[in-house]
């Protein structure tokens, strides 16, 4: 059995970053969109994902990411993602979310074009 | 042309329960990491592997509740190809009535689910995928 995905934040308010550790799979799908939620009721409006923990993840956590995307766009605000792996990115080129979602290489690179 | 030779194989049987695609994908890293492939083609195949898993988990309906996996590297003298053919005895479903999903629909839509097959072919060099009322399988490949 694998562990339950950790999901960390650090509120930079308006942007919050959430760091994951461990599979995406549903259940820890639902968890980052638990904590997203809280921060979006918090007024967090930018929502920065940091995926470095992160090595495999599955279509039914990505579904979910991609509600909270939805979410993002009905406020008006913005989830992006960094430190993906490259099987995780090209995942997420295939199925479209880069369209919908910035990718960044590392939170450094994220946190100052987010942030301007 | 010659055809290959399969140099290694393994096949699992697993129960149809919560994250057991994650020991299919073990035996495909295992594999993939003996043929010598790239950290990520190994990355492609596992997750490949997963979405296979759980496509027949999520919608087999197969009574037994069990999914076979058989792993076979394919080569003459050196690994060239990693074939891994995942297969069901559920009720089946038409390969070719599936819609490709698009994300600008899914945004919109109740269901955001339905991107296994994209995803997988996306990530495989070749997919094959036969399916009727007696199971579903699949077969994908990856170059090394």
């Amino acid at each position: 059995m694998t562990e339950m995905l950790k999901v960390t934040v650090d509120r930079q308010s308006p942007l919050a970053v959430i760091y994951t550790e461990g599979y995406i799979n549903n259940q820890g799908g639902e968890e980052i969109a638990r904590v997203a939620y809280d921060l979006i009721d918090s007024d967090h409006k930018i929502l920065l994902l940091n995926l470095r923990g992160t090595k495999i993840v599955n279509s039914i956590g990505i579904s979910i990411l991609i509600e909270i995307i939805e979410k993002m766009l009905e406020i008006e605000g913005q989830l992006a993602f960094c430190n993906l792996t490259p099987t995780i990115e090209k995942t997420f080129h295939i199925m479209g979310l880069a369209q919908y979602a910035k990718i960044f290489p590392d939170e450094e690179v994220a946190l100052g074009e987010l942030s301007a | 042309m010659v055809d290959s030779a399969v140099i290694r194989e393994v096949t699992l049987t697993l129960p149809m329960l919560p994250d057991m695609e994650i020991a299919a994908s073990k035996t495909a890293t295992a594999l993939a990491e003996f043929m010598e492939m790239s950290s990520d083609k190994i990355d492609e195949v596992r997750m490949a592997v997963v979405e296979a898993c759980i496509n027949s988990f999520e919608h087999s309906r197969a009574e037994d509740r069990k999914v076979e996996i058989h792993f076979a590297i394919l080569g003459n003298d050196q690994p060239e190809r990693l074939r891994i053919t995942i297969k069901d005895s559920g009720v089946g479903f038409a390969p070719g009535k599936l819609e490709t999903p698009r994300i600008e629909e899914k945004l919109k839509a109740a269901s955001k689910r339905g991107w296994g097959l994209t995803i997988i072919k996306g990530l495989m060099d070749e997919v094959d995928i036969h399916s009727g009322p007696r199971g579903t399988t699949v077969v994908m490949s990856k170059l090394r």
